[in-house]
């Protein structure tokens, strides 16, 4: 099962790549190399966190999108290309195909914000680079104690390790999009069905904890109002869980517990949606 | 299986699960607000000031990144020196991203030093009298980010410090600046000097003379690297202010 999964999971990966959806890291490289260059001249301070922000706000964008549009396209291709029919007429079983496309996009996803860490590290080593050196030289005739305390400074600015607690809850949430998307396009008509149903869900999902949170009040009134508010909050994901980001570039630290169980309930997300998606697919009419 | 078994299988297990995942996510939730995150409060009023579109945005997980375009254009109403509108850009950035220090101190920064002395400065407005009006409610405004911001973070010593620079330099509030900077001084991380900043002004507090002097000598007993001469000066100034017993007082520096 696993040779097989793996192998599907190769060809969406090929697919994707060839559809050049990795375009979209020019855009996010010159997106945070240009605002480097133009933040420049606020305080380094300002910079950072700014830096931070526009960064760690565009992967969530970019890997949101990539969750959303690559996974809707993948099923419908496939049955209009007639490809589904000449793989599910080999020993491959409707599940395995669809674990292979998932394993593809998950694939495609966890390459896709790897490489805009890795140039979002890049930029800020470099800029924390450039400002101690320039630091070290404008400071010179400091005291000692004071230029180190200045440097000090702009290293805690420029390094904070749970900028990469960050990336791996913005890659979570991206493959749990995914998984809704899957799900939602085996039951869909047409990709923009998916698109659009994903979309919604994304918005959704967004309002779902304050949903629950007015569902679970006491003094919420209306059996329609609470019916709705219960509905929202029992089938839609809290995508607010996963919206930790906000938080990491303000320095604020996220403790073990916190982002451990946030993995844990993004896993639960992904298996339950991924299954149901098995479920319907598996009795789907081709 | 027939569709409509099937659907009602689905809805079933996503019902099921959202049971299943209802306290799990109460307690990540409470976890979340209890370790300071995502206590940003997203309302009707932020809505009215950022407009819809950066509203649904915000409200998207975008809140850091709609903040960060807010503070650009902050600093582009600054450089076309118009204060209202910067000021207003700040308390959509202080909303947005409540836990960012430095949003809070480069608002209030921003409020009570260069708004309100260009409000002083006021070449457009002829009439003393509102221009020192003016002056003073940029200083209140600068004043108001600082305790809102310190309201939001409280555990970070550096809002603490600005506020008492404030309220030492733009509000004459020598006691109200000597509680700032005891408070910043007593805040994980502080700098040395920021307790010495808590004596000095609390020597300038009228009644709290005694104190101060307790608090300077208690520094000045730290050791060496704590004796700076702006120390030992208040210390003699209070010694002979309070009529300090000969006996009790620190020896005075010796002549050069």
């Amino acid at each position: 099962m696993i040779r097989r999964t793996t192998a599907i999971a190769a060809v969406t990966w090929t697919e994707l790549v060839r559809l050049k959806v990795f375009y979209f890291l020019i855009i996010f490289a010159l997106l945070i190399i240009g605002n480097s260059f133009f933040l420049a001249r606020f305080s380094f301070e300002e910079e950072f966190q700014m830096l931070k922000d526009i960064a760690l706000g565009a992967m969530s964008i970019f890997s949101s999108l990539l969750a959303i549009l690559a996974t809707a396209t993948l099923l419908p291709k496939d049955i209009e290309d007639r490809t589904i029919y000449t793989v599910l007429a080999k020993p491959v079983s409707r599940t395995e195909y669809l674990l292979g496309k998932l394993s593809g996009v998950f694939l495609l996803l966890t390459l896709a914000v790897l490489l805009m860490g890795t140039v979002f590290a890049a930029v800020l080593l470099l800029r924390t680079q450039t400002l101690l050196h320039s630091t070290q030289i404008e400071m010179a005739a400091l005291p000692p104690a004071e230029l180190q305390a200045a440097l000090d400074k702009i290293r805690a600015a420029g390094h904070d390790p749970n900028l990469l607690a960050g990336g791996v809850i913005i890659l979570v949430k991206a493959w749990l999009l995914a998984a809704l998307t899957m799900f939602i396009s085996t039951f869909a008509t047409s990709t923009i069905f998916t698109t659009i149903t994903a979309f919604a869900a994304y918005f959704i999902g967004h309002l779902q904890a304050t949903a629950r949170e007015y569902w679970l009040a006491a003094d919420t009134s209306g059996l329609l109002t609470k019916s709705v508010l219960a509905l929202v909050s029992l089938i839609f994901p809290d995508l607010q869980a996963f919206n930790l980001v906000d938080d990491i570039v303000t320095g604020a630290a996220i403790p073990a517990a916190i982002f451990w169980k946030t993995l844990a309930l993004g896993a639960g997300y992904i298996a339950v949606y991924t299954a149901l998606a098995a479920a319907v697919f598996h009795h789907k009419e081709l | 299986m027939r569709p409509a078994v099937l659907w009602t299988l689905v809805v079933a297990v996503l019902l099921f699960f959202g049971l299943a995942r209802l306290p799990f996510e109460k307690s990540l939730d409470t976890a979340h607000r209890a370790a300071g995150l995502r206590t940003a409060a997203l309302n009707i009023e932020l809505r009215e000031e950022i407009g819809q579109l950066s509203y649904a945005a915000a409200l998207s997980g975008f809140r850091s990144l709609i903040a960060a375009f807010l503070w650009i254009e902050a600093h582009t109403a600054w450089e076309q020196t118009a204060w209202g509108r910067m000021a207003g850009l700040f308390q959509s950035v202080t909303s947005l991203q409540p836990r960012s220090l430095v949003y809070w101190d480069l608002a209030s920064w921003h409020m009570a030093w260069n708004a309100s002395i260009a409000a002083r400065e006021n070449p457009k407005e002829p009439s003393e009298f509102l221009r020192r009006r003016a002056e003073r409610e940029y200083h209140e405004l600068g004043r108001d980010f600082l305790l809102r911001g310190i309201a939001n973070n409280p555990d970070p010593h550096v809002l603490h410090e600005r506020l008492g620079i404030m309220l030492r330099d733009k509000f004459n509030d020598r006691c109200g600046a000597a509680d700032a900077f005891a408070t910043a001084a007593e805040k994980p991380g502080a700098p040395p000097y920021v307790k010495r900043l808590a004596a000095y002004e609390l020597a300038a507090c009228q009644g709290r003379e005694r104190e101060a002097y307790q608090k300077l000598r208690a520094i000045y007993s730290l050791g060496e690297e704590e004796r700076m001469p702006s120390v030992i000066s208040l210390i003699n100034q209070l010694e002979a202010q309070l009529n300090i017993p000969a006996a009790e007082r620190l020896a005075p520096p010796a002549a050069p």
